[in-house]
């Protein structure tokens, strides 16, 4: 697995440059105070993936521990309703804690422990990163404190329970609307406060260097599998590979590895689905890519909600883990080069795609990963009935139960 | 080459006191009269804030009244701030008008275009701009653009040698040396270690080195006079604004124990 985090220049896909810039976007933008943290941090990540111990350990705590590699299954009656030859599913729900969000969770804690760090801190949302990073902390035997806005703390009371189960500090965050980009802030503010023993673990592909290329690292394991299943089961190319975008870990864990391995001839649509919420045409979405312009927040350069005067918007999803305002640098990259295409998608078509995969697979997804798999039809419509797609599903849908009953599915 | 104005306010062969007021809170008038009230009470320099959403480095007061400038009719950014900075120039209302420093988070320079930002600070007569979220090595573009304005850098008390040496051969006008780690707003105590941190900047510039976070008493600005060139006092001038006659009582008390 070295080769994943360590690119050589002969790779036509070759980011970051040194100073964490994904063309235009990325940078660090924060006060001096966390500066010299992350010049710290950006030092001690590529000391670690040089060093043959750190990435055996992350590895096997990967198969081990998290349960990987997670399957790459045929879901053939998911494939048949939607009138495609093939839909393989990359199953992150069966990871252990039940989403992607572990794989990044393991590779920072092991680097906040290889740092001397005995406390870390996270902010989340649904609580899904929140959760995998109190695991990992009690793994590790970290101190841990998860940042969590106060809505979403009322949203996702049994992963607030959880995280307390598993002897983490949940900190509630009231500033703003109490939801994830004000946890973000809050768990920054709590790091430039207690940088010298704290390791602030990102949860998405966000924030100042070297945050975006670490957690997508981390997640490249994701699009990797899926590669090398692809091959195992000796399938011909597939056309189309799909994952939801909120900060885009798991979609840029899918599409880094294609991006880097595989030739742009042979290469497959790359597809991500943003949250368009109750439409792109209203002000309740999560769709800075289709939406924004770009910005500064939270440390970097990238697209982003706002206002006239730059002040970031309030984002809208059904799902807690897509309404962020922003979204990680390497996706505008992406999608100014036209390397990965991005689309948008409403919560009531997330929801007939959750209940579709339910009814039809028994398989119960996300409602973030429930985006991903709301594009079928229309890949469905474009590549033909000959279509292969992957989708990966990021997460299981158990926390999002309260949700789709007040949606009146099942009823 | 000539010194800037904003240098010179610190050479006045005494420690320089710099007030932080919230443009547009509680409203743009009010904030313009807490302008003059801060000049009227001995202001030797005045940071005058731009409400931002996502005011990262700020405690509670400060965001708080970004929260309520913000949130009045017709919203209120960059360009009412400046609006608020000209008419205060233009009309400072003492003899010898202090100079004004405007202190903004990247984004709102950048929706507005860096060039443009710029043209109209100095427009509004401002002296210099201070840019918490943007360390030098992001500077450049701005740097190329606000020629006729100093950019202030700060340096922390987590800066290393190296990084004190970056900050001090960027920054212009003075050197912003944050007191604490942490955001802004009073603390009962100053930091430990303060006037070494003051000591380490001072070997790498001849520039005023001001100190700022976490000073909230006419006895805190005393001591910290005592090692800095000049005292910024934000949150607890803030608290004060709705009120300008409380504004200038507290200022001049400031300026008195800076002073002193």
């Amino acid at each position: 697995m070295t080769e994943v985090f360590l690119p050589s220049a002969e790779m036509a896909y070759s980011t970051p440059d040194a100073q964490g810039f994904y063309g235009p976007y990325g940078g660090t933008f924060v006060p001096e105070t966390v500066v010299p943290a992350l010049g710290e941090l950006a030092v001690a990540y590529e000391e670690a993936i040089a060093d043959a111990a750190f990435l055996e350990e992350f590895a096997y705590l990967l198969h081990d521990y998290v349960g990987r590699p997670t399957p790459l299954y045929r879901a053939d009656r998911l494939a048949d309703a939607h009138r495609l030859r093939a839909v393989y599913l990359k199953r992150e729900d069966l990871n252990h804690t039940g989403a992607h969000k572990i794989n990044n969770t393991i590779g920072q804690c092991l680097l906040a422990r290889r740092m001397g760090k005995t406390r870390v801190i996270a902010e989340t949302g649904a609580g899904q990163h929140g959760v995998a990073t109190a695991t990992t902390a009690a793994l590790m035997g970290l101190e841990c404190a998860v940042f969590m806005g106060t809505e979403d703390i009322r949203r996702q009371a049994l992963n607030v329970y959880k995280m307390r189960l598993l002897g983490a500090e949940v900190v509630p965050v009231s500033d703003g609307t109490g939801t994830l980009a004000d946890a973000v802030t809050a768990a920054l503010r709590h790091w430039v406060e207690r940088v010298e023993d704290t390791f602030y673990v990102i949860g998405s592909a966000v924030g100042p260097h070297p945050y975006p290329r670490m957690v997508r690292d981390f997640q490249s394991i994701i699009g990797s599998e899926i590669i090398a299943q692809l091959e195992e089961k000796a399938l011909p190319p597939v056309d189309a590979v799909v994952a939801c975008v909120g900060g885009g870990s798991n979609a840029i864990g899918t599409f880094y590895p294609f991006l880097r391995d595989v030739p742009v001839e042979e290469r497959p649509l790359l597809v991500g689905a943003e949250a368009a919420g109750l439409g792109l045409e209203t002000d309740k979405h999560g769709a800075a890519l289709s939406k924004g312009s770009p910005g500064v927040l939270h440390g970097f350069y990238s697209y982003l909600l706002q206002d006239e005067a730059g002040n970031p918007l309030e984002a809208y999803s059904i799902s807690a883990g897509l309404d962020y305002p922003g979204v990680g640098p390497e996706h505008s990259y992406l999608k100014d080069e036209g390397l990965v295409r991005y689309e948008s998608v409403t919560d009531i078509e997330a929801l007939e795609a959750f209940a579709l995969l339910t009814r039809t697979e028994g398989i119960i997804p996300a409602i973030e990963s429930s985006h991903a798999l709301a594009l079928l039809p229309r890949l469905a419509a474009e590549l033909g009935e000959d279509a292969t797609v992957v989708v990966t599903v990021s997460g299981r849908g158990d926390k999002d139960m309260d949700i789709v009953r007040e949606a009146g599915l099942g009823e | 080459m000539s010194e800037s104005r904003l240098t010179a306010a610190f050479r006045k062969g005494r420690p320089a006191l710099v007030t932080y007021l919230m443009a547009g809170y509680p409203d743009r008038d009010s904030s313009l009269e807490a302008l003059r009230a801060a000049a009227r009470g001995g202001a030797d320099v005045i940071e005058l804030g731009v409400p931002y959403g996502d005011p990262l480095a700020d405690g509670p007061v400060i965001a708080e009244a970004a929260k309520v400038a913000r949130e009045q009719e017709g919203g209120f950014g960059l360009i009412h701030a400046l609006q608020v900075a000209e008419a205060f120039t233009a009309d400072p209302g003492v003899e010898e008008a202090p100079p004004l420093v405007v202190m903004t988070y990247l984004n709102p320079l950048m929706r507005l275009g860096l060039a443009e930002a710029a043209a109209r600070m100095r427009e509004a007569g401002a002296a210099g701009v201070i840019v918490p979220d943007m360390p030098p090595e992001a500077g450049a573009a701005w740097k190329r653009v606000s020629e006729g304005l100093d950019t202030v850098f700060l340096v922390a008390p987590t800066s290393t040698e190296e990084r004190i040496a970056v900050v001090t051969a960027a920054s212009q006008g003075f050197i912003y040396c944050v007191s604490a780690t942490g955001v802004t707003g009073e603390r009962e105590t100053l930091a430990l270690g303060l006037a070494d941190l003051v000591g380490r900047i001072r070997a790498y510039t001849p520039l005023p080195v001001a100190v700022g976070f976490g000073v909230g008493t006419p006895e805190q600005a005393a001591q910290v006079a005592a090692i800095a060139d000049g005292v910024i006092v934000g949150s607890a001038v803030v608290k004060r604004q709705r009120d300008a006659g409380e504004v200038e009582a507290f200022v001049r008390e400031l300026a008195a124990a800076v002073r002193a």
